[in-house]
């Protein structure tokens, strides 16, 4: 899981450009929208993106990303169990 | 006889010069386009972390405003509704239109990115100026083969005239196969930092300098 | 000084006129079909697409020697037919200026497939302006508006206030896009793409179509150029704003919209209750229908009959704004509401008059309103006046 939670944490660095972070600024357990990193509406779009090109997990409907991407920790736990 | 209108601040970026007001304030000649927008970017350190997000051509008006507008302030003297911004360029967003394409070309490899194709709208870069410095005033994206200071002269002129804007930042952005030029100007009734008439040929004699 | 509109054309996949596409408007036939074709998108995507072989079949009759592309032929074909309804249009003239609305011109010339036919040039939108022009031998520089979805409407307010200049009597407003990979594979990146056709305002609303078109509007100062027949509309008001809030999410308060509509109101000398009609922006993605009804509300507009025309014509981007104010020209000259296509029950925060059934009503003026990425609105009013 922590292997995951730190590629996932570098996927996300390069997804969404966040060139000015490192992964060890991000906590696994820290919200991703919101506060946290501050992602916005066009992030969770990109983030499902990055769930189909790297990891070959399709998600149809926007709204189930709410739950997914709370943190890196719940993406890595649904990745874990979606994985194909 | 229409009141004269006034030049009031401007920011120019070319061939590796940052230019504010007529005085260079940076210069690094070595970098290529896009590593020399994000160097003028920590330069100045203008900090702002959406900036990586944006594609060039809107990192490239962010930093051309952002350097404009911390020059003459204007959103301390103007409503957000009585500024306006009427920018043009010649490539549209063909730069970010053609890594768009490349995602979709091949289909076995075909990823559309939303963060992507938003920026294939060249008036974004308005929207990112907007949303920095809270302007709700009168956009518009015009295109042209090359900078018109007719037009845009006449137009920012007309438009203070009939009083449709108080002030508007106007100009220029162009970045396309690593060719980039920003011109950004404020227009204003009254005098401000620099007292140029904003007319056709003060436009060109800036633009081109 | 007013500009009078005094020709007008639509190309859409509801015909290639604007009289036949408000006729199968007032039959209540939609353009947005559900299309299976490999060039557009993998899975099935409903759209509004023009039949290449009628565009085609359409264009040859104008004789032209010249190669041009699926866009341009379009526009061609669009100003052409304007010129032919009113003898009184000098295309050529150095008083006649023509405006070129859209979002992304020849984009298709980015693939691969198509670039050779072209030169590499062709793709940038004033190329594209400068072919146009040069084939109507009209001797100004084209002006070319690429902002977003408003482009359409902002053509017509720059149009407007061109003419008030009087560096020219003439100005012809083209507002065209083309439905291609690009645009369809970015809004389904966004997932914006509803399933089935659009359901504009409506409580199960659950996404855009897209669409391609043309549409001409020609606007003169000159009064002795309208045609006696003719019902007299006048463009009397336009405003632009910004949201400065989200680059591809709408204001959740309306306020950008707002502060169009109002501009546009103050200009044109109109109070809220004297609106007859409003031709909505209507995309059917959730946020945008309900900034609209809340923009709305605040103009004290809420109870104006109103109706969007994406359901019928797709969302065609950059011609949008044109298409849908001719529209909404011919909606006041039959005295005609058109019904909302697809619409059913309101699922918008504020209640809005939605019209679900086309109707006679009295038009006295419309307001067409219009938002887009970048967080830009804008709003264009038109007025009927009586012959003098």
């Amino acid at each position: 899981m922590d292997a995951l939670i730190d590629q996932l944490k570098g996927e996300i660095i390069e997804q969404l450009n966040l060139e000015d972070l490192k992964k060890e600024d991000i906590d696994a357990d820290a919200p991703l929208f919101g506060e946290g990193l501050g992602l916005d509406s066009i992030d969770a779009l990109e983030l499902i993106v990055l769930l189909e090109k790297n990891y070959g997990i399709k998600i149809a409907n926007p709204a189930d990303g709410k739950k997914i991407f709370q943190s890196i920790r719940t993406m890595a736990e649904f990745v874990q169990a979606n994985k194909k | 006889m229409k009141a004269k209108k006034y030049i009031t601040s401007y920011c120019s970026i070319k061939n590796g010069k940052v230019n504010v007001n007529g005085k260079e304030l940076f210069s690094d000649s070595s970098l290529p386009s896009v590593d020399f927008i994000k160097s003028v970017y920590k330069h100045f350190q203008l900090n702002y972390p959406k900036f990586y997000k944006m594609d060039h051509l809107s990192k490239l008006a962010f930093i051309a405003s952002d350097l404009l507008l911390k020059s003459n302030p204007i959103m301390q003297k103007y409503a957000a509704e009585d500024v306006s911004i009427i920018i043009a360029n010649s490539a549209s967003s063909l730069e970010i239109d053609t890594e768009h394409q490349n995602t979709i070309s091949d289909k076995n490899n075909y990823f559309p990115s939303p963060a992507v194709f938003v920026y294939t709208l060249p008036n974004i870069l308005i929207g990112e100026i907007a949303i920095r410095n809270c302007i709700k005033g009168e956009n518009t994206f015009f295109i042209f083969d090359k900078f018109d200071s007719d037009f845009m002269g006449s137009y920012n002129n007309s438009l203070l005239d009939s009083n449709k804007a108080k002030c508007s930042i106007s100009g220029w952005v162009d970045f396309y196969e690593n060719k980039y030029q920003a011109f950004l100007l404020t227009i204003e009734k009254e005098q401000g930092i620099l007292n140029i008439e904003h007319n056709s040929e003060q436009l060109n004699k800036l633009y081109n300098n | 000084m007013s500009a009078f509109v005094i020709a007008d054309n639509i190309i859409s996949p509801l015909g290639f006129t604007s009289s036949e596409n408000f006729e199968q408007l007032k039959q209540k036939k939609t353009g947005v079909q559900r299309l299976e074709t490999s060039e557009l998108s993998s899975e099935p995507v409903c759209a509004a697409l023009v039949d290449t072989l009628i565009l085609n079949s359409e264009f040859s009759k104008l004789n032209s020697k010249t190669e041009f592309t699926r866009l341009e032929k379009m526009v061609l074909l669009s100003i052409n037919d304007c010129l032919k309804q009113n003898s009184n249009i000098d295309v050529a003239s150095k008083k006649t200026l023509i405006i070129l609305s859209t979002t992304k011109g020849n984009i298709d010339l980015l693939d691969s497939s198509l670039a050779a036919k072209f030169d590499k040039k062709r793709v940038y939108l004033w190329e594209t302006a400068n072919v146009i022009s040069q084939h109507f031998n009209n001797p100004n520089k084209p002006i070319i508006v690429s902002n977003a979805c408003i482009s359409g409407v902002l053509a017509i307010i720059l149009g407007k206030r061109l003419l008030e200049t009087n560096q020219y009597d003439t100005i012809i407003v083209s507002g065209v896009d083309i439905l291609t990979q690009f645009v369809v594979s970015g809004f389904q990146s966004f997932k914006a793409i509803s399933t089935e056709v659009a359901k504009p305002y409506d409580a199960k609303r659950d996404g855009i179509s897209l669409g391609e078109g043309c549409g001409t509007v020609v606007l003169t100062n000159q009064e002795s150029r309208i045609k006696s027949q003719e019902p007299r509309i006048v463009v009397s008001g336009g405003a632009s704003s910004n949201d400065a809030n989200h680059i591809s999410g709408p204001s959740r308060t309306g306020d950008g919209l707002f502060l169009a509509i109002d501009k546009t109101l103050k200009e044109s000398n109109i109070n809220p209750s004297e609106v007859s009609y409003i031709s909505g922006h209507g995309t059917a993605t959730l946020y945008n229908d309900d900034m609209e009804s809340i923009a709305l509300t605040d103009a004290q507009l809420a109870n104006v009959p109103m109706n969007s025309l994406k359901s019928y014509f797709g969302h065609t981007l950059g011609a949008a704004g044109v298409i849908e104010s001719i529209i909404g020209i011919h909606s006041m000259r039959e005295n005609t509401l058109i019904g909302t296509y697809n619409f059913s029950e309101l699922g918008v925060t504020m209640p809005i008059n939605i019209i679900k059934n086309t109707a006679s009503a009295e038009i006295n003026n419309c307001l067409k309103t219009a938002a887009g990425f970048g967080g830009c609105n804008a709003a264009v009013f038109f007025q009927k006046v009586e012959n003098n």
